[in-house]
């Protein structure tokens, strides 16, 4: 779970990390403030099967391209990006081409983030 | 059969009938006092709404200066003389808009603010001693007051006669909005030295606004909301006087901010509860007089987290139930949300439509027409009571852990706070908590809808402006500037002097917050969750 940018409302990322964690799922919280580089380097290092991005500043665009691109550097597709925030629905289907497997938006209840990162977050294939 | 209590917002019993005997006891001398007087349960004025409303004051801003002073323009053409700035991210985080970290923010939540250069846009042809402009901005709040200074002197317009408010409370950031750059002692020094520069250069100024707003929107119940930022409070009052000052010196220009949500009972019992415990800790733990010290003035906004993505429109019911709540309450001040908050920034419609529901509350309504209407009422006399107990409950804890930076450093408020918004989650989760168009009365599709866009081409532009302003100013006064000020920061020299030479011989908003934090260092949380 990373909070990329400068945007501190960590809220909604604390809700689902914690939801994760009772569902018994293995979650790292990167804290706030942390770069697309800095995310990448820790979820290599943790070795982690996917990365949930929040973002609400309306800086999803540019750091959601920005993971992206340097997973691939890294040779790291294979790592599930999804990720949630105040998205508006147009960015959705641009979010998904380059490449998020899910976007949650406001209202999501947290037991359908846990459903989805049990069937496609590390093997899954996103519907 | 007997009915059971509901639980409040903050876990207290709301009792199905209420009578006499839940003021048992209960002394209206000791508890209310008169409308402005001691303990101010019933309001700062004695006349509140009766004679004018509060200020409505809307918070906006985006993009570059340029467009944020035409909007703050068309705003004093209607007839608004109370502006509200809103700064975008790198700004508030004291990086410069060419920062590789601003990458993609820029602009983005408020307007990008670089140097001085920016702010003389953002204030092109507004009068500063006819407007009073609040900043929302925190840990570089020094800069921006300085800027606003500077600014004024160039149109001729002395300090003394500047009017505003700096947020400037940085310990909420800490708990729970996130834009902090300095640890919490460096930080408690630079708002002790910018209440003395105040009360000496700019006395009219509203130093800090002591904010719940972000704790509740975090997840804080209101119990918590009132208690924590209380408690911050108790903590810069503190600072203050171990820096030399007298109590009645600043304490008159100290101000609130808080939420109002739409549990309307339990919101006018908290803003009455917040300004009792207030006026007895400034009374009886500091001993001050001046009757101004002792009033808790607050602005309000109603609740963004309330809004929903689904069907945007019943937003429009709930802020007006939040508002009323603020009203009822006895705000000073008040920002309503757009509509749109939960999906994007507002358009130019919903703005207004936000502002002409306060309007509605202030001129077609009844409540401005008598001071604190639920004053005796037996239901919100007995919550205000239990509110207080809750709130003084967890100041005693925070005062047990040494005081607020402390507690922050144990992350006491932040993990509480947290524990309660994953309970409001796991709540709305099972359909338990009623949030309408989410978990009840959902419809299939949603109406699409088109939310207002930052052009970002304005990362490239800043980045431009601020490359001409260092190939353009003399490199060598700002180095100098830039050293004066480390050397003050080291020392115990009010960093607002060397501050505003930097500012003026155009050092930007980065270059001099990465001066202090080579001095001070950053603050680095121990984040858990």
């Amino acid at each position: 779970m990373a909070k990329p940018g400068l945007d501190g409302h960590d809220r909604g990322a604390k809700v689902i990390a914690r939801a994760l964690r009772d569902a018994g799922i293995e979650v790292i919280y990167t804290g706030l403030h942390q770069s697309p580089e800095q995310i990448v380097e820790a979820t290599l290092q943790e070795d982690a099967a996917g990365i949930g991005l929040s973002v609400l500043s309306g800086a999803h665009l540019t750091l959601f391209a920005k993971v992206i691109e340097l997973l691939e550097q890294r040779d790291a597709a294979d790592i599930t990006v999804f990720g949630g925030g105040i998205i508006p629905e147009a960015d959705i289907a641009p979010l998904e081409r380059m490449g998020v497997a899910r976007v949650f938006t406001p209202g999501t209840a947290t037991h359908d983030v846990v459903d989805w990162v049990r069937a496609y977050v590390g093997g899954g294939v996103p519907a | 059969m007997t009915a059971t209590p509901r639980p409040s917002e903050s876990g207290l019993p709301i009792e199905p009938v209420y009578g006499p005997d839940a003021l048992d006891g209960w002394d209206p001398d000791e508890k209310l006092g008169e409308p402005g007087s001691y303990p101010f349960t019933r309001g700062v004025y004695p006349s509140m709404y009766t004679g004018r409303p509060w200020t409505m004051r809307q918070y906006a801003g985006f993009g570059t200066a340029v467009e944020s002073n035409a909007r703050y323009k068309q705003l004093i053409a209607n007839g608004t003389m109370g502006l509200s700035v809103a700064f975008d991210l790198p700004t508030q985080m004291g990086h410069d808009s060419d920062a590789p970290i601003a990458h993609g923010e820029v602009g983005k939540v408020g307007v990008a603010i670089d140097s001085i250069d920016d702010m003389r846009v953002l204030f092109d042809g507004i009068p500063l001693d006819q407007v009073s402009t609040s900043m929302t901005i925190n840990a570089p709040g020094a800069l921006l007051l300085l800027l606003y200074q500077l600014v004024g002197e160039e149109q001729g317009v002395p300090a003394e006669k500047l009017t505003g408010t700096i947020q400037n409370d940085v310990l909420k950031e800490y708990i729970a909005r996130g834009t902090y750059i300095f640890p919490p002692k460096p930080s408690l020094r630079l708002i002790a030295d910018i209440f003395k520069y105040c009360k000496a250069e700019i006395p009219k100024w509203n130093t800090i606004s002591i904010s719940g707003y972000h704790m509740a929107e975090a997840g804080a119940s209101p119990a918590q909301e009132i208690a924590f930022t209380l408690a911050d409070g108790i903590e810069y009052v503190r600072t203050a006087v171990a820096a030399g000052m007298d109590v009645d010196d600043f304490a008159p220009r100290l101000s609130f901010f808080f939420v109002a949500r739409t549990t309307i009972l339990e919101e006018v019992a908290k803003f009455r509860a917040a300004r009792r415990i207030w006026a007895r800790v400034m009374r009886e733990e500091f001993g001050a007089e001046n009757p101004k010290s002792l009033m808790l003035r607050f602005h309000t906004q109603t609740a963004g987290v309330q809004l929903t993505a689904q069907q945007p429109e019943v937003n429009l019911v709930r802020v007006a139930v939040q508002g009323l709540a603020a009203v009822l309450g006895g705000t000073q001040s008040l920002h309503t949300n757009s509509f749109d908050e939960a999906i994007a920034l507002p358009t130019d419609k919903s703005a207004r439509l936000a502002l002409r529901t306060q309007q509605v509350l202030a001129y077609e309504t009844d409540v401005t027409a008598t001071v604190d209407p639920f004053a005796g009422s037996y239901v919100v006399e007995k919550m205000t009571d239990d509110v207080e107990a809750a709130a003084l409950e967890l100041m005693a804890k925070v005062e047990e852990m040494g005081g607020a930076v402390d507690a922050i450093e144990r992350g006491f408020q932040k993990g509480e706070i947290e524990r309660s918004a994953y309970r409001i989650a796991q709540e709305t989760d099972s359909g338990e908590r009623v949030v309408v168009g989410v978990n009840r009365y959902t419809i299939d599709v949603e109406e699409p809808y088109e939310p207002l866009r930052v052009d970002p081409a304005i990362e490239a532009q800043q980045a431009a402006r601020l490359a001409e302003l260092r190939a353009d100013r003399d490199q060598a006064a700002v180095d100098a500037a830039l050293a004066a000020l480390k050397k003050a920061a080291e020392g115990a020299d009010n960093v607002l002097h060397p501050m505003r030479d930097a500012l003026k011989a155009r050092a930007t908003v980065g270059e001099v917050c990465n001066a202090l934090r080579e001095v001070w260092g950053t603050y680095v949380p121990t984040d858990a969750f």
